[in-house]
Parts: structure tokens; C-alpha cells; sequence
């Protein structure tokens, strides 16, 4: 089967998986009674005056299946109604926050893949020995860290024992003025990028110091799932023939595992992608949280908090989307790296 | 069964995973023995809700009266870890049981007669596993209001799915085997077929992997309750107690670890019990995973 016809009957597939969670996500708001659920279908503030005529414009008391057309209309129009926390239309408040989110995964990605495999490596190429059982324990204890109390930790010797070296939040108070001034040109809202566009290192820097221990807490789970996976990964890579033959040929170790094994050993690593996506997700709400750093997380736990279901179901939607679009880009990224899948079609 | 017997002298004799088993006795210990070990105060109605010493915010550090000192609203930490012990058992054996029972019974429907209803059942699973699992389970919680028990149906909602498809797997493949077709050939029902044949050759490693599972159950409450929606204010819970230490994370600039005691060691509790379970369940991934078999 061709890549092209492939990557279309993916698609397909994706229709009825994400018909299903929309009806799910609609099924939870209508446990709400309709006053409640008018929030999911505003968009201004000032809607909100006339409740009883948003529940008869928006039939708020017609049949489920109607009302399910009724939101999901309004939904692919790009209305996912208002939120009441950031008193702003959450599709707007999801553009607003994620720049800030992004900035986390920019510099986590990087180090959880480069990390976990070079870790994953180095314990299979000494299997059994000291180095193995070191990483091995340290992966363990690792994937035991509950995220928000390391996080927690983290602040407790670093902003507190250290007097601030690596603070909280996103930018420090004087930082936070140049960067919203008027001379400071906001791009992207990445801070970092925004600061080298903008030629302004002190705003780097600061943005830098503020995102050391958010990214080591929203890392060092997913590094150590990594590390795991790459290990057994390596170690099946390492028995096979191909590995006896270049040791046989008198290859020297190091090209043995670098050039040989670990090529092999990637491919495993590669289709787990969408499990770190789905691990940084998680891990950026509670990340966020702890650190008071304004992202999405952060957004999604002060909704959850206050009840703001119109935010959290929106939130929820779409980490969804997202997720199930990674997997599918996963999927296609597969059969591209390993030629020995074949798209579906009969073994020839 | 020799097998049993061989997976137990593998455990044991790896030290991590012994480490693991002496870690969850202990804790299994502290949970059995908990109104020994932290007795309730004399007219304290709720053994589950943690004794206050006065109302003031401020903590105060571990004296004798207060062996781990007392966090924000002056709750007794050692009384709140030990009876934490409790209520994370708790959650993690609901759970896990809930999840198994909906598993099987999903499971073995859909692996078992395939066709239309394998169809609905594993569509159904697709859509769960669409979400990340914690925002999935924070969607939950926030819409049927926050408490223990939407944190414990939120759990099972995101666990099911999973096993469920384990299930259907083991059943699957367990399906064409000429036992099965014997015992269908002397006229037993599906249901006697699935329960007395299919299952007990299925089910072995997935309630050795779910068993293994309370550790990360435990820990996905306890980051839910740490967020503030799980347990009411008070509660004997791991993750509420690290949450009371978040205004006193960094102490006065003269002593900024004044406060260590009420931020460390909640979290002390909920990684050592973590622990315990992954250390014994990397041993039993290495003793059951075939491609890496040491025999």
C-alpha cells in the first residue's frame, strides 16, 4: 500500500475516535443543569446579562442529539465558550497560554530524548555491572518521584537555601516590565526566543534562570521512562546476529554499540513519542502549578479548582486533539524509519 | 506450581526487588497497626480526619508531643502520614479492583465473541485513551465535584481502558485453543467457557501487572489531591498534606529551611510506597518479559 493512501485511511479512522470523544466531553457538561452550561456557548462578557435568553437562542432544553449538533457546530466554528477564571473566550485563552507552555516543552523535549538514550545506552552497553544498576536504580526512583513534591523540593534548596538562584515563575518583576514595554518586540511570547530576537540578554537570562527547575521537574519522569525503554530496547538490539557479526568482523565496541545497535535500538523509542506528549501534558499541569508559571497547565488547574467546567472541557478537548494528531504523526514517522512495516498490505 | 516457585526465588533473590517487598511489609504494617501506631486522641470522632493542635498557620517543627511536627492549620504530620497509609491503600485497591472487575468483564466480552461487539467495546477504549490520563481524570474530577470518590471514579475511568484491551489480548489468544473447543464441543455456555477455561489461562499476568499498578494509582491520587480535588480539607491524605506545606516551601531568610519538615516528608511517604511497588515491578517485567530471559 502507497504512504499516501495510508495517511488517508488514517484519517479516516480519526473521525469516529474523535466523534466519540466529543460526545463524551458533551456527555460530562450535561450533568450540569442548563444555567450552568451556558458558559460553554459565550463568548463575550456581556452575553452573560441575559441568561434566559442564551438558554432559548442556544435550546439549552432540547433533546441531547440536538444540543450535541447545537455545541459541536459552535465548537468547529471555534467557540469553546467562556472563561470564567481568565475572563476570556477560552479559545483565546488557550492561544494565550500556550506560548508560555511551548517555551517548557522547547527545552524539555531535547533533553528528555538526548538524556533517556544516552542513559538507556550507556546501562545496556554494561549490563549487570555497576553503571547498569546505578542508572537502573536511578530510573526507578525516577519514575517513584511524585512531580509536584520534587518540584516543591527543588524551590526549598534553590529559591529558599540558595537565596534565589533559580526562582519561580516566569520572569522576575523588573524583567517582566521590558518585556511588556513598549521598545520590547513580542513575537512569539516565548520569552527566550522573543529576548534573542529582540537582542536583549538580560531578559535571556532571566528567562533562562526561571525555567531551569520547571524543566528539570517536568523532565525527569519521562527521562527515566526513556532510559528504561531504551535499555531493553538495546539489550534486544545487542543479541542479534548482525551485532555477533560486526564484533565477529573485529569491529571496536564503540562503533558496535553507537553505529550498530543503537540505530536499531531507536526505532522502539521512536513510537513511544506520543507517550511522552501524553507525560508532558500531564506533567505541565502539575509543573505549572507549583511553579506559578502562566501556561496552560497552570490555566487548566486554576479552571479545575474553580469549577470553570467550560475551561477544563475545553482544555481537555483539546489535549485530545493534540494527542490523538501525535499519534497519528508517530504512526507515519514509523513506517518511514522502519521499512520492515509494511502499511497494512499483504506480506509479498 | 514450579512456575510461582521460580518467580519467587527470583525476587528474593534480587536485591532491588527484595528491597521492594521489605518496603511494602513495612508499609502494609504501618496500615494494619495505624490506630496503634498513632492512636486517636481522646474524643476524636473520624479517625480519618487528622487531629489540630490550635488553628495557627504557621507550622511548627517536630517536638515530642508532635513527632513530625504539625503543617498549615497545625494538623498532626505523623498522624497524617501513618492514617495516609490507610486511605492510599484504600484508593489503590478500589481502584485496581474496580478496574480489573470492568476490565475482565469488558475484556473477555469483546476477545471472546469479536465481531460487532469487539468493535463497540475497543471503540469505546479509543476514545478514553484519546485524553492524556491525568488532565482526563482532572476533567472528571472538576465536573462531578471534588472529592475522594470522584478522585477513585476518575482513576478507574482512566485505567480501565487498558485492561480491558490486555484482557481481550490474553483471551484472544487463548481462544483457539483445543481446550476451549473441547469444553464448547461438550455443550458448556459462553459464560462457563470464559469464566471456568478462558480466563484462568488469561488472566495471570495481567493481575500480577495490576497489582503492581497500585504504586502509580497511588501516585495519581495523591498529584490529584495535591491540585485540591481530591480529599476534603483535613483528610488523612499524602498529597493533601504535601499541598498544606505550598505557602511554606521557603522560610525566613535567616533559616530558609525553617519549614523542611512540612514540605519533605508527605512527599518522603508517597515515593518511598511508589517505590516499593516499581522496584518489585521492574523485577517482575525482567522475569516475565521472554525477549530478555535469563534462564
Amino acid at each position: 500500500m502507497e504512504l499516501r493512501s495510508y495517511i488517508i485511511r488514517r484519517l479516516l479512522l480519526l473521525i469516529p475516535v474523535l466523534f466519540g470523544v466529543t460526545l463524551f466531553i458533551f456527555g460530562i457538561t450535561m450533568m450540569f443543569s442548563p444555567i450552568e452550561r451556558v458558559s460553554l456557548y459565550v463568548t463575550s462578557a456581556r452575553q452573560m446579562s441575559d441568561i434566559p435568553a442564551l438558554i432559548e437562542t442556544y435550546g439549552l432544553d432540547r433533546p441531547f442529539f440536538v444540543q450535541y449538533g447545537n455545541w459541536i457546530g459552535q465548537v468547529f466554528s471555534g467557540n469553546l465558550g467562556w472563561s470564567r477564571v481568565v475572563g476570556m473566550p477560552v479559545w483565546d485563552a488557550i492561544w494565550t497560554f500556550l506560548p508560555a507552555t511551548l517555551e517548557l516543552a522547547i527545552f524539555a523535549c531535547p533533553l528528555i530524548i538526548l538524556l533517556g538514550i544516552f542513559l538507556g545506552t550507556t546501562a545496556a552497553a554494561h549490563k549487570d555491572r555497576p553503571l547498569d544498576h546505578g542508572t537502573r536504580v536511578m530510573a526507578i526512583v525516577g519514575w517513584s518521584l511524585p512531580t509536584f513534591w520534587l518540584g516543591l523540593v527543588l524551590i526549598m534548596i534553590f529559591y529558599g537555601y540558595f537565596r534565589g538562584v533559580l526562582p519561580p515563575s516566569r520572569l522576575s518583576i523588573q524583567m517582566d516590565m521590558v518585556v511588556n514595554s513598549a521598545d520590547f518586540v513580542r513575537y512569539t511570547h516565548i520569552n527566550t526566543i522573543d529576548a534573542i530576537l529582540n537582542l536583549n540578554g538580560p531578559v535571556l537570562l532571566d528567562a533562562l534562570r526561571h525555567l531551569v527547575l520547571p524543566v528539570i521537574t517536568l523532565s525527569v519522569v519521562n527521562v527515566a521512562f526513556i532510559m528504561r525503554l531504551m535499555r531493553s530496547s538495546m539489550l534486544e538490539a545487542l543479541g542479534k546476529g548482525y551485532i555477533l557479526t560486526a564484533r565477529a568482523k573485529g569491529l571496536a565496541e564503540r562503533m558496535v554499540i553507537n553505529k550498530h545497535a543503537r540505530r536499531n535500538a531507536l526505532i522502539p523509542v521512536i513510537t513511544v513519542s506520543g507517550y511522552v506528549f501524553a507525560g508532558l501534558a500531564n506533567g505541565v499541569v502539575i509543573t505549572e502549578t507549583i511553579f506559578t508559571y502562566k501556561g496552560i497547565g497552570w490555566w487548566a488547574w486554576q479552571s479545575a479548582v474553580r469549577l470553570d467546567i467550560a475551561s477544563v472541557l475545553g482544555f481537555a478537548l483539546f489535549n485530545a486533539v493534540l494527542f490523538v494528531l501525535v499519534n497519528l504523526v508517530v504512526d507515519i514517522l514509523y513506517t518511514r524509519v522502519d521499512p520492515r512495516v509494511r502499511l497494512g498490505g499483504a506480506v509479498q | 506450581m514450579t512456575d510461582w516457585k521460580f518467580t519467587a526465588r527470583q525476587l528474593v533473590r534480587n536485591p532491588l526487588s527484595l528491597m521492594g517487598i521489605l518496603i511494602i511489609v513495612v508499609f502494609t504494617i504501618i496500615a494494619i497497626f495505624a490506630p496503634l501506631i498513632a492512636p486517636l486522641p481522646e474524643g476524636h470522632r473520624d479517625a480519618y480526619m487528622i487531629p489540630r493542635d490550635g488553628y495557627s498557620a504557621i507550622p511548627t517543627p517536630p517536638s515530642e508531643e508532635h513527632v513530625f511536627g504539625t503543617t498549615e492549620g497545625q494538623y498532626d504530620i505523623f498522624y497524617g502520614v501513618v492514617w495516609g497509609t490507610r486511605s492510599a491503600f484504600r484508593v489503590a485497591l478500589v481502584v485496581i479492583g474496580i478496574t480489573i472487575l470492568v476490565g475482565i468483564a469488558l475484556g473477555s466480552l469483546a476477545g471472546y465473541f469479536g465481531g460487532l461487539l469487539d468493535d463497540v467495546i475497543m471503540r469505546i477504549t479509543d476514545i478514553f485513551l484519546a485524553f492524556p490520563a491525568l488532565i482526563l481524570a482532572m476533567a472528571i474530577v472538576a465536573a462531578i465535584g471534588p472529592s475522594l470518590r470522584s478522585v477513585m471514579i476518575a482513576l478507574t475511568a482512566i485505567w480501565w481502558p487498558s485492561y480491558a484491551r490486555l484482557i481481550r489480548g490474553d483471551i484472544l489468544q487463548v481462544r483457539e485453543e483445543d481446550y476451549i473447543e473441547a469444553s464448547r464441543g461438550l455443550g458448556a455456555s459462553s459464560a462457563r467457557v470464559i469464566i471456568r477455561h478462558a480466563l484462568p489461562n488469561a488472566i495471570y499476568p495481567t493481575l500480577i501487572m495490576a497489582s503492581l499498578d497500585i504504586g502509580a494509582v497511588v501516585l495519581s491520587a495523591a498529584a490529584l489531591s495535591f491540585l485540591g480535588l481530591g480529599a476534603p480539607e483535613g483528610y488523612a491524605d499524602w498529597g493533601q498534606l504535601t499541598s498544606f506545606a505550598r505557602n511554606w516551601i521557603v522560610g525566613p531568610v535567616s533559616d530558609p529551611l525553617k519549614y523542611w519538615y512540612a514540605v519533605t516528608i508527605p512527599g518522603l511517604f508517597i515515593l518511598f510506597f511508589v517505590l516499593g511497588w516499581n522496584l518489585l515491578g521492574d523485577a517482575f517485567r525482567d522475569i516475565f518479559d521472554p525477549r530478555l530471559a535469563r534462564r
